[in-house]
């Protein structure tokens, strides 16, 4: 992205009322996205007490970690966090084999019915059974109350498929595939030495787009986690402990009486964004790639 | 003789044609890539075409006991029931309603923000800001909807906290039906903005330089230069991506709506995943749930399907 130069020549010297406003604009802009969470940030290191006077607002009022050593302490919530990170990994390792596998072979011109095949994976991404026929479907497989509800049925992305496609057709050049097929390669050969090797990038972005997805999802994990307790992934977990607060959090046997929950609270967001918050600033640039190669069709 | 010879030989490549060029000459060149599409392919099948039988259900008085081929055939009773429903013309409504303000806002704001961007010449500031911006993108709804009860329930929501210290009533955000909307539509606007702005700044940075230097040597100035240049290059894209969310405006997020809903709002909270979901999941009513999903999901391919003939009209690229 190179900037574009293109303020008023002469007008160097004075000063720039609207470039000001523009960029004053920006910063406000800016703020309103970081604030919320550092509020929260500040609330989950305050002492109760400022809580619950209303006193926080930016800063932590009186530091204190208490809040952080009852989330270790939960037993509850580090097994979902536990369920969270197995989902996660095996969900983005299926969905990229799933990907490649299926990206591969529609991004080969000589494929004979290729079109047809493109039409059956891209359909489902205008046309589902919905939300009844997939539980029905979950339920007939005997899948409810297990993790692999939460792994398989995702697993396949149109989206990222069409991505992935767009890619390998485009960024593998014809004579080096050509070549390798002259030495005898195979298609095996082919996609495992020159392709994959070729696509580094848009495989770092789409196991990112798989991994960020699951571990934020809820909407599945609520349709089909329903009595195993124990196998709710984060998010479900913190669906039912803060925006529904129909569960309590289960402290040590000693049976802490807890003040507000609002400290505990605001210490669970933290604790569940932290990850997403740590890599964010190392992968937005594969994100903001992978965005852009999704506006872009073939 | 030399005709019946040509004739012959012509016979001859015609059936070598065909048994070359058979399907089983194909599999057997290519199978290496029919191998790596069976998995997908099971995949696919298994979990996005076979729930297209379930539809059927729709059409069905399910009961668990009779199971999904003994449960009877009812014909178009279930949507008759499901259309004289009072929360079924509701949720249409609030689909509609949601989706279309949502189009106004959350689709125009980015265009702004990215012209506000693009004016920007720094190149670390226009770094730090993105960063920022983009970062609500990557938080769950969840807790989403649990930072919006922290900051702006009524009792002790931070920003109601600000209100009471200078002086204001404490406005319940989350907890009245029209403030609640406004809620909605604020928090997409401010989870969506920033990330929205990649690909009009994409347009943007592929515009030719020269452009803004004839127009600055001719005295335009910079209002003129973002009208009459910037906006007209990224018209295309905005095209495409509202006829894309015009396709989707019987769609919308199950998930944010709801961690966002509360037992004090009911008026605009329910949507048709959120009564699918209540119908179907928690109150066992299979059948209708399934209409109802069967209903929006053929509005949504028919909007589809116009946005794209509407988009090729337009001389776009279409979606199909």
């Amino acid at each position: 992205m190179k900037a574009v130069s293109n303020a008023p020549v002469g007008s160097k010297k004075r000063f720039d009322v609207w470039g000001f406003i523009i960029h004053a604009a920006l910063v406000v802009v800016s703020l309103v996205c970081l604030l919320p969470y550092l509020h929260i940030v500040a609330k989950s290191f305050s002492e109760d007490a400022y809580v619950i006077a209303n006193k926080v607002y930016l800063l932590p009022k009186g530091f204190s970690i208490e809040a952080y050593t009852k989330i270790f302490a939960d037993a509850s919530i580090l097994r979902s966090l536990y369920v969270s990170v197995i989902v996660t990994v095996l969900f983005t390792i299926l969905g990229m084999i799933v990907t490649i596998c299926a990206a591969y072979p529609l991004s080969r011109r000589q494929l004979k019915g290729r079109s047809t095949l493109t039409f059956i994976f891209l359909f489902t991404m205008y046309f589902s059974g919905g939300i009844i026929p997939e539980y029905m479907l979950i339920n007939n497989l005997g899948m409810l109350d297990t993790l692999w509800s939460l792994i398989l049925p995702l697993s396949f992305s149109a989206f990222n498929l069409l991505i992935m496609k767009t890619t390998f057709t485009h960024s593998v050049p014809v004579s080096l595939e050509e070549s390798a097929r002259i030495d005898g390669a195979g298609h095996f050969r082919i996609l495992w030495s020159i392709v994959l090797p070729l696509s580094k990038p848009i495989l770092a972005t789409l196991s990112l787009f798989y991994a960020v997805g699951r571990w934020n999802a809820y909407q599945d994990a609520l349709f089909y986690i329903k009595h195993n307790v124990d196998l709710r992934p984060l998010q479900l977990k913190l669906y039912y402990l803060i925006v529904q607060a129909s569960e309590s959090f289960q402290l040590e046997a000693t049976q802490v009486t807890l003040s507000n929950p609002e400290v505990m609270k605001a210490a669970v967001v933290v604790f569940a964004t932290l990850p997403i918050i740590c890599i964010y600033p190392f992968v937005q640039k594969y994100f903001v790639q992978g965005t852009m190669l999704g506006a872009v069709k073939e | 003789m030399k005709g019946i010879s040509i004739a012959k030989s012509k016979n001859e490549t015609a059936l070598l044609k065909e048994s070359r060029y058979g399907p089983l000459y194909y599999l057997r060149r290519d199978w290496q890539l029919y191998v790596l599409l069976l998995l997908p392919l099971v995949l696919v099948l298994l979990f996005k075409y076979t729930p297209l039988a379930g539809l059927v259900l729709a059409f069905k008085d399910y009961k668990i006991a009779k199971g999904f081929w003994g449960s009877e055939w009812v014909g178009m009773e279930v949507f008759q029931e499901l259309f004289a429903k009072p929360d079924f013309a509701r949720a249409v409504r609030n689909t509609l309603l949601l989706n279309i303000l949502d189009l106004l806002f959350s689709f125009t704001v980015p265009i702004f923000l990215a012209l506000l961007l693009h004016e920007v010449k720094n190149i670390l500031f226009k770094r730090v800001n993105q960063t920022l911006l983009y970062l609500p993108h990557f938080l769950s709804w969840v807790i989403i909807g649990a930072m919006a009860y922290q900051l702006l329930g009524e009792g002790n929501g931070m920003i109601n906290n600000l209100l009471a210290t200078l002086g204001a009533d404490r406005v319940p955000f989350l907890q009245q039906d029209t403030n609640w909307l406004i809620s909605y539509l604020l928090i997409g606007i401010w989870q969506s903005m920033g990330w929205g702005t990649i690909i009009y700044l994409a347009a943007m940075s592929s515009i030719n330089p020269e452009m803004y230097e004839a127009a600055t040597v001719d005295g335009a100035s910079r209002w003129r230069k973002m009208w009459n240049i910037t906006l007209p290059s990224i018209r295309p894209t905005i095209v495409t991506l509202l006829i894309m969310s015009l396709g989707g405006v019987m769609g919308g997020s199950f998930e944010r709506i709801f961690s966002l809903l509360n037992r004090a709002t009911t008026e605009f909270t329910t949507t048709i995943p959120v009564l699918v979901y209540r119908w179907g999941i928690e109150g066992g009513d299979i059948s209708r749930a399934t209409a109802l999903g069967l209903f929006q999901a053929l509005i949504g391919l028919v909007l589809v399907l116009a946005a794209d003939r509407i988009a090729k009209k337009m001389g776009e690229d279409g979606l199909l």
